[in-house]
Parts: C-alpha cells; structure tokens; sequence
C-alpha cells in the first residue's frame, strides 16, 4: 500500500486539520470536531446540511461554502458520521429557519440522520430530509427507494442550497432539491478497487483487463463485471444505462457531471466527456452545462461516474447561482 | 438463588472489551467478504476507549453499558454506533434499578436492547444482520425463565441459542445493510453484526457464569 499517511487510525482528524487550514477562507471548524461550517452564509436563511463517510474528496466538506452547504458532519472512512455530528451540524446551521439535511441512501447515514432528527426535533430544530438515490446501478427502477446516492447529490446540494440562499422556505428548499434528485441519474464503471488505510488491502477486486460497470463508491459490485473497453465504448454503455432509466429524451435540457472515482487521471475524464456530448447530442439531448473533474471520489479507485440531470426553468437558476466551495467554485 | 451483582459490573465489562479487542482482526475480515472490512477497527476504537475512561475502577454492569452505548453513538458513527449504542444504552436503561441480576431481568435488559435496535431498523431474523443473534438470545433467556433455570444454565443456553443464530447467518441472503447490495453475492459468509453481537454475548455469559453470588 502506497499511501501517504501517519497512524491509519488518525487519518481523518489529520485530514480535517490540514483541510481547515488550507481552506480557512472557506469553511471554519466548530465545538464539536466532527462538523465543519461555511464562514459566509446569508443572513436568516434555512441551514442546508450534509454529512457522510470520509474518503471521498470532495465530498463531502469539499461542498460546505456560500450557496451551498451551511455545515457538514463528518465520518470516519466509508462510515456514516455519528447521529451527534449531524445534530451539531444541524445546530450550526439552523438560522430559526429550520434545516435541509441532503444525504445519501445508505444505511449507516439512515439511521444516524434518523435519530439527529428525533433529537434536534426536542430542542426546537425542524430538519427536513432529502434522501438522494441517483445511481441507477444499485438497484431495478421499482425499487427506486433502495438505490444509492453518488454523485448526483453534489448537483443535489448545488440546487438546495442555492434554493435556501434565495431565501426559499424549508419546505420550497426540500422541495427543489426533492426535484434535483428525482431529476438526476448517475451509473459508474470501476477500473481497480480502493483500500481502506487502516486494513491495508483492497476488499474487493477487479481483475487486470476488466471493469466492474456500476459499481457503487466503497466497491459495492455493480450490474457485470466485462472486459476492459476502450472510453468511447465505455461512454456508450454508462449513456445507454442513465439515459433510458429517467428517460432523458430529445429536447431536454441537461447538465452533466463526470467525475473521476479518485485515481483516474483527469485527462482521461475529457476523453470520456467527449464521447458522451456526442452521443447525448445524437439523441437530441442538450447539454447546458457540464462539470468534468473528481467530484465525488472513491479513495484511489480507478474509474468514472456519468450523472445527468434534466433541467427546468427552477432547476436552470438555481444551477446557475455563484457558488463557493473548494468543491465547487461557480462565479 | 444465583445472581450476578450489579456493582460487579467491571469483571463483566472487562471480559466484553477483551472479546472484541481479541477478535478485531477476526471481524475485519468477516467484514471484508462483503462488506467494506472496518468493522473490527471500529468496534475495537469504542470498546477500547470504553476500557480508557471507565474500566480503572468499579463501575455497575448497567451505568457501564450506558457509557459504552453513549460512546458508541456519538464517537464511532457508521451503522454500528447507533445499533449497538441503542442496544446497551436501552439495555441499561431498562436495567438501572436492579441490584441483582438474575434470569429474569437479564431477559428484560437484554429484550429492551432488541426492541430498542428494532424501533431504529427493521430487520427481522432472517435477514441476515446482529438481529440473527441477539434474538435467539432474548428467547434462551425468556425460555430459561418460563423453566425455572439457575442463572448459569441460563447463561449456557443463551450462549448456545446466540452461537446456532450467529451461524445461521452464513446461508442468509443480506437484506440489510451494505451487504444487501449484492444479493446472493453475500450467501456463503458471516454476517459481520452477528458475529460481533456473538462474540460479546458469548464474553459477557462466560464472565458472569464465573462470578455468581
């Protein structure tokens, strides 16, 4: 294991320090060491919130900031933050408003968002979830609800914090970050698998030569394993998985995101990107904006995530908005 | 009668930190066949900072499952920390005001802790999680009662009903939990929340079978 890192076991304090500092312009830390806040926020504004396991750089602090998220709660590596981290987190950001809690499907973060509400609800705080399942891999269209969150929940946080910077209400602000994820679908193709630090091996594998299509962001197994393709194919596949299952038809309006899973060089994104305007454009889908980079990461998997999201006129403004983060920069 | 003390609770407690303690690598590996292989790491992190700060001198059985279960829950996150922080956190909860512990209200802690962990999941036996052990269990115990056992054939039947329900996890398809992504991908192995919910069942009977009053 090749990894740059003190004790394993301290990795994610070590990383959070280290964050702070470098980003001091951004995002401060708070009492409770496991939630990071924005430092600028609009006054009077509903908190937006979010939180999860550590090891996916940029999320998930990478989208604390103006316009964005008022303050994450963060978990040890591939493990949900304590249901304390995302009470405080909530604390932090309730402004009198009430607060958004945008997450992701899987069941640590479940439970642990569950009982932050229960508690937050006894001193006086509302927080409204959104629950995001964007990846189409995980599980049939009729079980929706199980499906994952990846990285369609930064497009998600985009909209609901912009939402609650225009001054949105609780429920206009779930509401449009509701329509983000209902509206967005997401599929990624794995190349190698990624370690835990403190394990020291990968927990899975995925053979030289081949590729794990839809594979989930800790190395959940996807739809079939098959032979490594070159990025055109590739491409093909991830457009012919998220286009049918909205469906995205001729004359939408999208945006698409293609982040890296954390060591695929991001050259090799553009070349992927590339193929898949082409194919998106042959369908008569336009694209209004696109986002290429790591985005959503997987430690130092190999592979990419293809997201597509259809717009309205809401969803064109909000997606619009400056935003601030060390994730997502938007002037 | 037999009874285990309440006061006594360190020799009990000891004994459950020194299963997981000795079993991290162990249970992250079990981990690692289907899930993401931290669970051991994490386990042991709040166990062992349970040891830390309170195993220095005497602590009641039940004042030292609340402090673990808190620990548990607002230090260590992941799945775990709420399901087991529910489990001893209710556990003790429901055990607070005996001084004796006998057949009878180990059944009650014990079946408060699984009907805490069920209002937070919904996973039933069956489906292939921690509930495969510990509700065996709570039936040895409540079984047990109903037959009029000493506390330590009690202890040995729970023990027993836990290992059978532990193992029986192994042809079970996950339905919850990381693990269910990969459907009948995850028949062959442990579940990983069984075997840890066994293995400090298992400690925490052997310690109180040795120190009966």
């Amino acid at each position: 294991m090749q990894r740059i890192m003190n004790d394993p076991d301290n990795i994610v304090d070590e990383m959070l320090q280290g964050f702070l500092k470098a980003h001091s312009d951004i995002v401060e830390g708070t009492e409770n060491k496991r939630v990071v806040k924005a430092k600028h926020r609009k006054e009077g504004k509903v908190g937006v919130i979010t939180g999860g396991g550590s090891g996916h750089k940029p999320a998930f602090i990478g989208y604390c900031g103006e316009n964005l998220c008022d303050a994450v709660a963060v978990g040890e590596i591939c493990s949900s933050p304590t249901a304390a981290a995302f009470l405080d987190a909530a604390k932090v950001a309730d402004q009198g408003k009430g607060v958004a809690c945008l997450y992701g499907n899987y069941s640590g973060d479940n439970m642990n968002v569950k009982m932050a509400v229960k508690m937050a609800k006894k001193q006086g705080i509302t927080v409204k979830t959104v629950v995001a399942n964007d990846d189409v891999a995980s599980a049939p269209k009729d079980q929706r609800e199980k499906r994952r969150g990846v990285a369609g929940e930064v497009l998600m946080w985009k909209v609901g914090g912009a939402k609650a910077a225009q001054g949105g209400d609780l429920d206009e602000v779930i509401a449009a970050a509701q329509k983000a994820i209902d509206n967005t679908r997401s599929v990624g193709i794995g190349l190698t698998p990624c370690t835990l630090p403190a394990v020291g091996h990968p927990n899975f594998t995925i053979e030289d030569g081949t590729m794990e299509v839809g594979i989930g962001h800790h190395g959940e197994p996807g739809i079939e394993v098959c032979q490594l393709e070159t990025a055109d194919k590739m491409a093909k596949r991830m457009v012919d998985i998220v286009v049918p299952d909205y469906p995205f038809e001729s004359g939408d309006e999208v945006v698409v995101l293609v982040s890296g899973l954390g060591a695929t060089p991001v050259m090799e994104l553009y070349v992927l990107y590339d193929e898949i305007d082409r194919l998106l454009k042959e369908k008569g889908i336009q694209t209004y904006k696109a986002y290429v980079g790591n985005y959503f990461t997987s430690l130092e998997m190999m592979g990419a995530t293809l997201t597509i999201m259809k717009l309205d006129e809401e969803l064109k403004e909000l997606i619009d908005m400056p935003a601030n983060s060390m994730g997502l920069k938007q002037m | 009668m037999e009874v285990f003390k309440n006061e006594e609770g360190n020799l009990v407690l000891s004994a459950m930190v020194k299963g997981i303690q000795e079993n991290k690598a162990y249970l992250g590996e079990v981990d690692g066949l289907i899930g993401d292989g931290d669970h051991g790491m994490n386990m042991n992190k709040g166990f062992s900072l349970f040891e830390k700060r309170f195993l220095d001198g005497a602590i009641t059985f039940t004042e030292g499952l609340d402090e673990l279960g808190t620990i548990l829950f607002s230090e260590i996150g992941g799945s775990m920390g709420p399901i087991y922080g529910t489990i001893f956190m209710d556990m003790a909860a429901a055990g607070e005001d005996y001084e004796e512990i006998g057949v009878k209200e180990l059944g009650a802690m014990l079946e408060a802790g699984l009907h805490g962990l069920q209002e937070i999941v919904e996973a039933q036996v069956g489906d292939k999680t921690l509930v495969d052990t510990l509700s065996p269990a709570v039936d040895a115990l409540k079984e047990a009662e109903k037959n009029g056992l000493s506390l330590k054939e009690a202890l040995q039947n729970m023990k027993e009903a836990a290992e059978l329900g532990k193992n029986s996890t192994k042809d079970m398809v996950a339905k919850f939990g990381r693990s269910s992504r990969l459907g009948e991908r995850s028949r062959g192995v442990l579940d990983a929340g069984a075997t840890s919910c066994y293995i400090i069942l298992n400690s925490m009977a052997d310690a109180m079978a040795a120190n009966l009053s």
